[in-house]
Order: C-alpha cells, then structure tokens, then sequence
C-alpha cells in the first residue's frame, strides 16, 4: 500500500498533526477503507523520514478518536465503522465552527451577529459560485 | 537484547581549557538520538569516548552491554563510526575501501552495499581524492552501514551536505531504523535534521548536559505566549518562566514547563494571552542555552 503522504517542515504545525491530518484525509475519501491494515509506525516513519517517536504519537491520537485500531503485534487498522468518513468531516466542520465562535467573542460580535455572518457567507459563495 | 544500547553515567574529562562535565546519557535500543550543541561544546569528545577513541577521567560508559574503555574492542565489531575528520585514503578506489572492510568485518553486506552505492550515486572505481566533500562523506557511511553495526554513531554527518545528499543521508539513517534492533546517535548543528528525525534530543552546551528527552515531549513543553498586560500593571510571576522579552504591556514569555493552566493563570488575574505559539527546535535550543548560561553566571 503506498502512502504518499506530505509532510512540510515550515507548515508551522507540529509534524504528529500533518501526519493526523493526512491519514484522516485518506481515510475521508476512502483510500484506506474501514477495517483494512496500515503501515506500521516504523514503516511510514522510514518512509516519511519522520521520527518513530513522531508517527507512534499521531497513531496514539488517532486511535484515541476512534479512527484506527492498533493491536500489540499485529499492527494498526482503520477502525470497522461504516459511517467513519462523514464522522471525519463532521469532526473537522465542528473544529472550524469551534474557532468561528472564537474569534467571533474576540472580535466582540454576538451568537445573533455571528450567525448572520455565516448567513451572508453563505449566501456570497452561492452568488459566486453562479 | 539490551535495553540500552548506550549507557553514559557521570562522565567527565578534563583538557586545560575544557572539561566534559558529568555526562550522562541512556540511549534505548532501537532509537535515533539527535545530539545538539554549539560548536565547542563536547559534543565530539563525547562520541569519542562511546567509541573508546578518548578515555574518560572518571565515569562509567556502557555500549551495547559491554564497558568502555575496558572492553572496547567487542564493542568496536558493533559500532559504526563516521566523523568529518575521518580520512579515508586518497589515492585507492571506493572499492578498494569497499574490500578491505570488508576482510576486517564479516558482517559485510555485500548486497546492501552494492544498492548504498546506487542510492548514494557513488561509483565504486572513483579514487577518494577525485571525490566532492559530499560524495566522501556519503562513501564513509557507506562502508559504516554496510557492515549493519548494530549502533551507528556520526559526528556531523550532514554538515556540508548540499540538500540532495542530505536527504539521501537522513533517508538512508531512517531506513536503518527499520530495523527495532538498530541504534543511531547522531549530532549535528543543523536542529532542522535533528527536529525531522530524532526519537530523543539531547542538547549539551560548555561541557555539560543541557537537556535530554524524548522529542515530543520537549516540543509539546515549549511555548511562547504573546501577552497583554493591563494599564499600570505587572507581569506576574509564574513558575516555569524561562524568559520575557517584548515590550512594557505586550510582553513574550518564554516557558519550558508550558500547561494550558498557564495561560488560564494569566488570565485569572486579568492579562490578556494574545496567542501560544509553539517554538522550533532550533528557537528552543537558543532559549535553553541562553537560560542555562544565565543561570551559571547569576
């Protein structure tokens, strides 16, 4: 299986993160398929030419957010759950409301003022996208 | 299999204008260890006492279960060296070198030697004097690797190395790990290569240890927090502050012990966290040392 993944040095955000980000993707769009083996921590370690120590983390993240299983001795799979790719999504789209809401506070706008924004962004994408 | 492949306990050795201070180091096995530190700061006459090249004044060293200077010819067969300084000779071929190591270390792999040569983009017919810097430093790990030392130590491999063969390099040093029976330590100036590929960071700066952890432990204590401070106010002290820099109200915080109680303890007495952000391993070695060396004055 190969991986393929990149990862960036100036991307500003730890490297256990991309590495997150990157197997929740393939997993999102259905390269690695629920249920299916994945490269061993050292194996995509020697491939990424990434710290053991480094993938061991973002495996050890992953599973605890349900995304693949790792059994001692017999490696790490993607968790069996049938709806794993919209929860992916869904995990993602409530991380950005999170920081919507936020920044919003820091900019001092209101729950109502908060939604109209979202309303009116909504509304201007639809605008371009026609 | 041992679980340490080096073993370092209250190492010291004294020059007339430097001393190895109290060196101790644990390296397990099947880890890659970056060793930083500035250039003087111990970092060589450290992996020459692993090798048994310098022997220590006082202390104990311990590679792969055998004692150092005392049995270090056992621990030779199993240890791959390659320094900068490290003169091959000049007018013989690669392959030349490639043969007599060969004869000296049954190990040899000849298989994997023969693909070193390959994804070095070295030839084996070259004299090592007709060769770059690059190409020799590349042809020394080669004849280390291929005898598949069960522990590879390198002064600086990457130093000088343009960023193709640095890649090859690190990329050939990872592949080594493959293999969970295999140590590397490895030091560098260069922290980008440290950060990318270390298990463990091991920061040492005039003689002595600075810090030694695992990496994502160290990178996850780290932070810089961009605060703002009330009108006639102070910053209040907390603990774990390694430096402040910035301005009157909107100073920087340096701390080594970061806690995401932190920031709520800053918050609690009405200064405000404007952003914590996460430092590379290079801004942290800067700030470590700096501290540490601030510290030894005071």
């Amino acid at each position: 299986m190969s991986s393929s993944f990149v990862i960036s040095q100036s991307d500003g955000r730890p490297m256990y993160l991309q590495i997150m980000e990157q197997v929740r993707e393939k997993i999102a769009v259905g390269e690695w398929k629920a249920g299916e083996s994945i490269p061993s921590i050292r194996t995509l370690a020697v491939e990424l030419q990434v710290s053991v120590i480094t993938v061991k983390r973002a495996y050890l993240e992953l599973e605890r957010q349900g995304i693949i299983v790792t059994q001692h001795g017999k490696g790490s799979t993607v968790a069996r759950d049938p709806d794993l790719g919209p929860r992916i999504y869904d995990q993602e789209f409530e991380e950005h409301l999170r920081q919507v809401v936020r920044i919003g506070n820091l900019l001092g706008l209101t729950e109502e003022e908060i939604a109209e924004r979202l309303r009116a962004t909504a509304m201007q994408l639809e605008t371009e996208a026609s | 299999m041992i679980d340490f492949a080096v073993e370092v306990a209250g190492v010291t050795k004294r020059y007339r204008h430097f001393t190895l201070d109290q060196i101790d180091l644990e390296l397990p096995t099947g880890c890659i260890m970056g060793f930083v530190g500035a250039n003087g700061a111990g970092k060589s006459t450290t992996l020459r006492i692993l090798i048994g090249l310098v022997h220590q004044d006082a202390g104990t060293v311990k590679v792969l279960g055998h004692p150092v200077p005392e049995q270090q010819a056992a621990a030779k067969l199993e240890i791959g060296f390659v320094s900068e300084d490290m003169r091959l000779y000049g007018a013989p071929t690669l392959a030349w070198h490639m043969n007599f190591v060969r004869s000296i270390y049954p190990r040899w792999d000849v298989a994997y030697a023969e693909s070193l040569l390959r994804r070095f983009d070295l030839r084996a017919e070259q004299k090592i004097k007709g060769m770059s810097h690059g190409q020799r430093v590349k042809a020394a790990l080669l004849l280390a690797l291929a005898r598949r030392p069960k522990l590879l130590v390198l002064d600086e491999p990457t130093t000088g190395l343009d960023p193709i063969a640095r890649r090859e390099v690190l990329g050939e040093l990872m592949a080594v790990l493959a293999d969970e029976e295999r140590t590397v330590l490895f030091s560098s100036h260069n922290t980008l290569d440290v950060e990318q590929i270390s298990d463990l960071i091991t920061f040492i700066d005039r003689g002595r240890i600075v810090e030694s952890s695992d990496k994502e432990a160290f990178l996850d204590r780290w932070r810089r927090l961009r605060l703002i401070l009330p009108p006639q106010s102070k910053l209040p002290g907390l603990p774990g502050v390694v430096n402040v820099e910035g301005s009157g109200r909107l100073p920087v915080v340096t701390t080594d012990r970061f806690e995401p109680a932190m920031a709520a303890a800053y918050q609690q007495v009405g200064v405000a966290v404007q952003a914590v952000d996460a430092m590379t391993l290079e801004e942290i070695f800067v700030a470590s040392v700096e501290s540490r060396r601030e510290g030894r004055t005071r």
